[in-house]
């Protein structure tokens, strides 16, 4: 199976301290894999490193088999990103915000207003694109973030923590929305710390302190109990629900 | 080739159309330089006797004199404006839509300076026609060859302006930048006094104000309003566009600048 996102040994510093500790990994294409892991384990820095925010000397990023330090244009025009922040222009129309992402990515006119109508039509949001950011409630604003994330037809979808201060109902319906992405052939990279957004069958990364605990079908990594009991266990943290 | 001025065209439409759109905004920055023409003019008017200097060539009243060092005041002011608020899209995040782009970063940094200079221009322009309205005129084809000056002048100060957002930390920081660079860089430059009246009281001065570069953009844009071309201004102009450019995209340089010291953007 073809491999869509590979970290190879990746370390990250913030000045003396260690962020991320030779971490390894790949994920295969079409699959909805978790990063898991809990506050300030190095979610966040991982995902600066994985969309090029931050850049390290210490082990190589491949995605959808371009070399991100290599060719980072290739690498970023398959990576559709969805941040833990929200970075919509909330004065803008649903339907600017996308065409101005569009517009960064280099496209324009009809080819990208059909794929406008597309990627929100995947997350049931196009009866609102004449509306501005701002009347949207948190979880549509999310929704709408995670269509813009597809107007590219990226073969990667990153997101960290996309459920962030989201209800449990708005929370349970982007779940959703994503594994079906995930189940349509996208590869999708979920971080969170919250571990009822992963389903049994999907692939889980632990990661704690900066380091890879393990890697495995979530179901696999749970064993005869729940998950948030294996994570607890392995990471001695109180914060998953 | 199409990608690069299809996001061009996305983010100087979208800096102008959300200036327009903040109406308080414009109205701030036709304020100021027209208080300054209006108020402070009129002050000095008696108190400050100008000799015949290039490009004049006749007497010219102190309003006259002003105007172009307020063209610059706008761009300078407008610079700052674009540099805040690109520290406001890196504390609330849109700053990473932008650098996650596939177009290299270089050209979306510069694609944000042309949307800042778009606005600085219709201020400019807005003022010179208030100006014009009040009986202060350029010879008329000045106003064509001003339109590049202030281009070049625009992406000079906004450079400057991209450079301390890659510095400044936060918001509140801000406030450092209007006292220790907006405004020594106007009071220390030939847009309010010429640079021989200035050498009157101290010679020490006058050369700070002559390696200033925001004189040089000035006497850039008063010597194209009246049609003509102030070579050596257009070169350092230029020049300092070109080093402070350089410095922000190091700046903004994932691998090497001051982001990743600063966690993120």
């Amino acid at each position: 199976m073809a491999q869509a996102l590979k970290v190879e040994n990746v370390s990250f510093n913030y000045g003396e301290k260690r962020a991320l500790k030779g971490v390894n990994f790949a994920l295969e294409k079409g699959r909805f894999c978790a990063l898991l892991g809990p506050n300030g384990a190095g979610k966040s820095t991982l995902f600066s490193l994985l969309t090029r925010l931050f850049v390290t000397r210490e082990g190589r990023i491949e995605v959808a088999g371009f070399d991100l330090a290599k060719n980072p244009r290739k690498a970023l025009s398959r990576m559709g990103v969805v941040f833990q922040q929200p970075t919509l222009d909330l004065d803008m129309t649903v339907a600017r915000n996308m065409s101005y992402f569009a517009a960064l990515h280099g496209l324009a006119g009809r080819e990208a207003q059909r794929r406008i109508d597309e990627a929100l039509d995947r997350l049931d949001m196009r009866a609102r694109a004449g509306e501005k950011a701002r009347a949207l409630n948190g979880g549509h604003r999310r929704r709408m973030e995670i269509a813009r994330a597809l107007v590219h037809q990226p073969e990667v979808l990153l997101l960290d923590e996309p459920t962030v201060g989201l209800d449990t109902a708005s929370r349970r319906a982007i779940t959703d929305h994503v594994h079906d992405l995930a189940g349509g052939g996208l590869t999708v990279f979920w971080a969170t710390h919250l571990v009822d957004e992963i389903w049994p069958q999907d692939d889980c990364i632990v990661l704690h302190r900066g380091e890879v605990l393990i890697h495995d079908k979530a179901a696999t990594v749970a064993g005869d109990r729940p998950l948030i009991d294996a994570f607890i266990d392995m990471t001695g943290s109180e914060t998953a629900a | 080739m199409r990608p690069w001025i299809t996001s061009m065209n996305a983010i100087v439409g979208r800096e102008s159309s959300r200036f327009l759109s903040q109406r308080s905004r414009f109205f701030a920055a036709l304020v100021r330089p027209l208080v300054w023409l209006v108020v402070f003019a009129a002050g000095f008017r008696a108190a400050l006797g100008l000799s015949i200097i290039p490009p004049y060539q006749t007497y010219i009243t102190y309003e006259v004199y002003i105007v172009p060092g307020l063209c610059g005041m706008i761009q300078l002011f407008n610079g700052m404006q674009s540099s805040l608020s690109l520290v406001y899209d890196q504390e609330m995040g849109s700053m990473r839509l932008l650098l996650t782009s596939p177009l290299p970063r270089w050209w979306l940094l510069l694609c944000k300076l042309f949307a800042g200079v778009a606005v600085s221009l219709l201020q400019v322009y807005v003022f010179l026609a208030i100006a014009a309205a009040m009986g202060i005129t350029m010879t008329p084809l000045g106003y064509l060859y001003a339109l590049p000056s202030l281009v070049i002048t625009g992406l000079m100060l906004g450079a400057l302006g991209l450079l301390f957002s890659s510095t400044i930390k936060q918001l509140e920081n801000f406030a450092g930048v209007m006292n220790f660079v907006i405004f020594p860089m106007f009071f220390l430059s030939s847009a309010l006094y010429p640079l021989w009246k200035m050498a009157e009281s101290s010679s020490l001065l006058r050369d700070i104000c002559a390696v200033n570069p925001f004189t040089h953009a000035v006497e850039l844009i008063r010597f194209s309003l009246y049609g003509a071309l102030n070579l050596p201004a257009l070169g350092i102009v230029t020049g300092a566009f070109v080093v402070f450019f350089l410095l922000a995209l190091w700046g903004y340089d994932p691998a090497r600048g001051l982001m990743r010291r600063r966690g993120g953007a």
